[in-house]
């Protein structure tokens, strides 16, 4: 065991490590654990949106104080969409996706020995447990978790009466969200600095896998947008214990009493927090995009269609993503001219967005596809990529999104994006890299079952929701019936919700195939898929320090369907072949 | 020939391609990083840029009323200042192999910078005794936090400051090799400056 790992006490091998294959597999195990909590609060979300008037005394049992006389109480109906948004894009997401495969795949992607800070990588890791620990501890305070949307909007988040949620329960959000904040910068930094400045020999920047290209840029967009949360956390946290009034305006009326807050907008916190929020997304969708490029290129044996041009396309939209947080406010009373400019850069994104997605579908063509499970939820994250771009235009559109702001619309369209794209990103990437995580193959006819209990069940929900929300549905409702122009779409929340049911128990199949693998008695071997990237170059799993020495890289990552090569494909540590013969 | 993903013709650019193989870790690297002090100054300095749009649209509150700062806080900006040129001199020394000198100057640079921390503490008293407190006054509100965060920032240099001093005394920097020291040189520069930058919005915005 001393060669796979780290030397020293079980303690400073599995818990503090500071190895990133290591770090990479607790970022992965705490989202599974925060997928659960957050997955269940959607289960409840959905009963109570589709079953308004029924009774379920049994969930009372289970969570006595979310329930009176089995009804799920209205406040804490706010709590559930709350934190199911926040656990998912901050504590799910984001810790599977870039923190967790990011932290396992950069170093093993470039040819490095680990992350260039590996002991600032460990902190970043702990940083993000008292995080979670917080963030799950507010819903047992007393009134319950932050209900004020995962946009945390003053003024519910501002005053600590104005709704149970806004008391305890947002305090303990926004020190979790600060303390996840400090995290991802710190992840951020390591990535940079680490792929920029520990390549290997010969990786030179257009030699690296799409995947860290695009874990780069989302990096890069982390560190250059969460300060403007920072920021608004902090005046928000002084609002709210402070008594300033950065966020509160005049005239707040609280329990018949006027607040003696004034001066102070709640709309620069909208503009502080989408800052934020727009690039955000593409902190999360991206890296989905890159493993899908990967994915692609190794299951359909030949090189991506337009590596350069997806560069480019990537770096366009982590520019203009700065710089269109406006879309989301346009309902907020904004001078017209700024929400044209605002409609204009976001639609202008659809540009190189469709670069990415055409790349990945050229990247199809004349393909020798391999349907593994892996490759399948490459091809639904792509069709997922279409579908939820299109609700974009709608939304990013000043003019249609005005009848359509804070509809189901919305939600539907979002979990295209953050939900679907970023979740299939996530299973492509478990299934392609598991055997190099842990030296095993995952069982291909369960993943074919959770990928098609999944998938369809998945798209028929979220379509669905764009057309209740073109009904009128609103988000965050705890009554849809209560409203009459909603009452003849009502039915279409059930079969949403049968839909969702079917498609979240599959991921037990997952979590059944995710850890039965562990224990399968045959080794996959350092290169199961053939594939021509670095990590396949080291031994599954790779030993503390990935190589006894570094590999050298003669080539681009997507050397397959080669004339003359064995296997049809060069791995990029293969010498051209004149090179070779000079050797020889 | 072998085409890449776009037509092109593969070249082996081992001689141009990617950085020279690493150490391995545990060891020194092999040159410095600035790229993450780049990427720390670049976080810091977007969220000071926050605040300052924060504060250009919090000023056109009906409530928006300027309070004289204490004169104190142009005695601290001098102290930072000279802080800030005591650590750069104490780098040029070793920059230059007086290795002697640059200990005392780099305790002097931080010895400034802890009295520059104790000088807003008063500040921040000066503030409240004329009546300046966090909820009566929107500007006030954002001297007290503008100078808490910066504060933050100074405690984390100051840090850094102590690690190189101390470096410094075990003799760990040369002239050839003192790439912590500049560093931490660099941060402590930009806490300054942002300082002063932030004395420059409240005391014309």
């Amino acid at each position: 065991m001393s060669a796979t790992h780290q030397t020293g006490s079980f303690w400073t091998r599995y818990v503090f490590s500071t190895d990133h294959k290591v770090i990479g597999k607790q970022y992965f195990l705490t989202a599974v654990v925060m997928a659960v909590i957050g997955t269940g609060l959607s289960v409840l979300i959905r009963l109570q949106v589709s079953w308004p008037q029924d009774t379920w005394p049994f969930l009372q049992k289970i969570f006595p104080g979310l329930y009176e006389d089995g009804v799920l109480l209205p406040e804490h109906y706010l709590s559930l969409v709350t934190m199911h948004g926040t656990l998912m894009i901050f504590f799910v997401i984001s810790f599977a996706l870039v923190s967790g495969f990011g932290n396992f795949i950069i170093p093993l992607h470039i040819g490095a020995r680990d992350m260039a800070y590996a002991f600032l990588n460990m902190l970043s890791y702990w940083t993000i447990v008292p995080a979670c620990i917080l963030m799950v501890a507010s819903f047992f305070v007393p009134d319950g978790a932050a209900a004020a949307g995962w946009t945390a909007y003053p003024p519910l988040s501002a005053l600590k009466e104005a709704v149970p949620g806004s008391g305890l329960g947002q305090t303990l959000w926004l020190l979790a969200m600060a303390l996840f904040i400090v995290s991802f910068t710190m992840g951020s930094l390591n990535f940079v600095t680490t792929i920029l400045n520990l390549r290997t020999r010969g990786m030179s920047m257009f030699r690296m896998p799409l995947t860290v290209w695009t874990l780069l840029i989302a990096s890069i967009l982390g560190i250059l947008a969460f300060p403007a949360l920072t920021a608004a956390a902090i005046m928000l946290l002084l609002d709210r214990h402070g008594g300033t009034s950065f966020f509160l305006p005049d005239g707040l009326v609280l329990g018949g009493a006027v607040l003696s807050h004034s001066g102070g907008t709640p709309l620069l916190f909208q503009h502080l927090f989408w800052f934020l929020g727009h690039p955000e997304v593409y902190v999360l969708v991206l890296p989905a995009i890159g493993i899908a490029f990967d994915v692609v290129a190794a299951f359909g044996r030949r090189p991506v269609f337009g590596y350069r041009t997806s560069v480019w396309a990537l770096i366009v939209i982590a520019v203009l993503s700065m710089i269109v947080w406006g879309h989301h406010m346009y309902t907020s009373g904004m001078n017209p001219y700024l929400g044209e400019y605002f409609t204009i850069v976001t639609v202008a994104i659809t540009v190189p967005f469709a670069v990415l997605g055409l790349n990945l579908i050229a990247s199809l063509w004349r393909a020798e596809i391999r349907l593994r499970t892996a490759m399948l939820f490459a091809l639904a994250l792509v069709a997922a990529i279409g579908i939820g771009g299109l609700g974009g235009l709608w939304l990013g559109t000043a003019t249609s999104d005005m009848y359509l702001h804070d509809s189901y619309f919305v939600v539907g369209h979002f979990h295209f994006m953050i939900g679907t794209v970023t979740f299939f990103g996530v299973f492509a990437a478990t299934y392609y890299w598991y055997p190099k995580m842990f030296g095993r193959l995952m069982d291909e006819t369960l993943g074919k079952i959770h990928f098609w209990l999944t998938v369809p069940g998945i798209f028929l929900a979220f379509v669905a929701m764009h057309y209740l929300g073109l009904g009128g549905h609103l988000r965050r409702v705890y009554d849809p019936t209560a409203y009459d122009y909603a009452q003849p779409i009502q039915w279409l929340n059930v079969p949403i919700s049968i839909a969702l049911f079917v498609a979240t128990a599959a991921q037990i199949v997952f979590l059944v195939n995710f850890f039965r693998s562990l224990f399968h008695k045959e080794r996959a071997g350092p290169n199961p898929w053939n594939a021509a990237t670095l990590e396949w170059t080291a031994p599954s799993p790779p030993p503390h320090l990935n190589w006894t020495e570094l590999p050298v890289v003669h080539r681009g990552p997507y050397d397959y369907r080669v004339d003359g090569a064995p296997e049809g494909y060069w791995p990029q540590t293969a010498p051209p072949p004149a090179a070779a013969q000079a050797v020889r | 020939m072998n085409e890449d993903g776009n037509g092109r013709p593969v070249t082996d650019e081992l001689a141009t391609g990617g950085v020279a193989a690493r150490s391995p870790v545990g060891e020194a690297p092999g040159g410095p990083y600035p790229i993450g002090l780049m990427a720390i100054l670049a976080t810091a300095a977007m969220l000071f840029a926050a605040f300052t749009a924060a504060l250009l649209v919090r000023r056109t509150g009906g409530d928006w009323a300027r309070v004289e700062l204490p004169p104190i806080v142009w005695v601290n900006a001098a102290l930072l200042l000279a802080s800030s040129a005591a650590v750069e001199l104490g780098r040029r020394a070793v920059r230059r192999g007086a290795l002697p000198l640059a200990a005392p100057r780099l305790a002097t640079g931080g010895i400034l910078g802890a009295l520059f921390l104790a000088g807003q503490i008063l500040a921040w008293r000066a503030l409240a005794a004329r009546g300046g407190f966090l909820p009566t006054n929107p500007y006030a509100a954002f001297f007290y936090m503008l100078s808490a965060v910066h504060g933050v920032h100074v405690l984390g240099g100051l840090g850094g400051l102590g690690w190189t001093l101390r470096r410094t005394i075990q003799g760990a920097y040369s002239p050839a090799r003192h790439t912590g020291l500049t560093h931490a040189a660099i941060f402590w520069h930009f806490v300054g400056g942002v300082w002063i930058y932030l004395l420059v919005v409240l005391s014309t915005l």
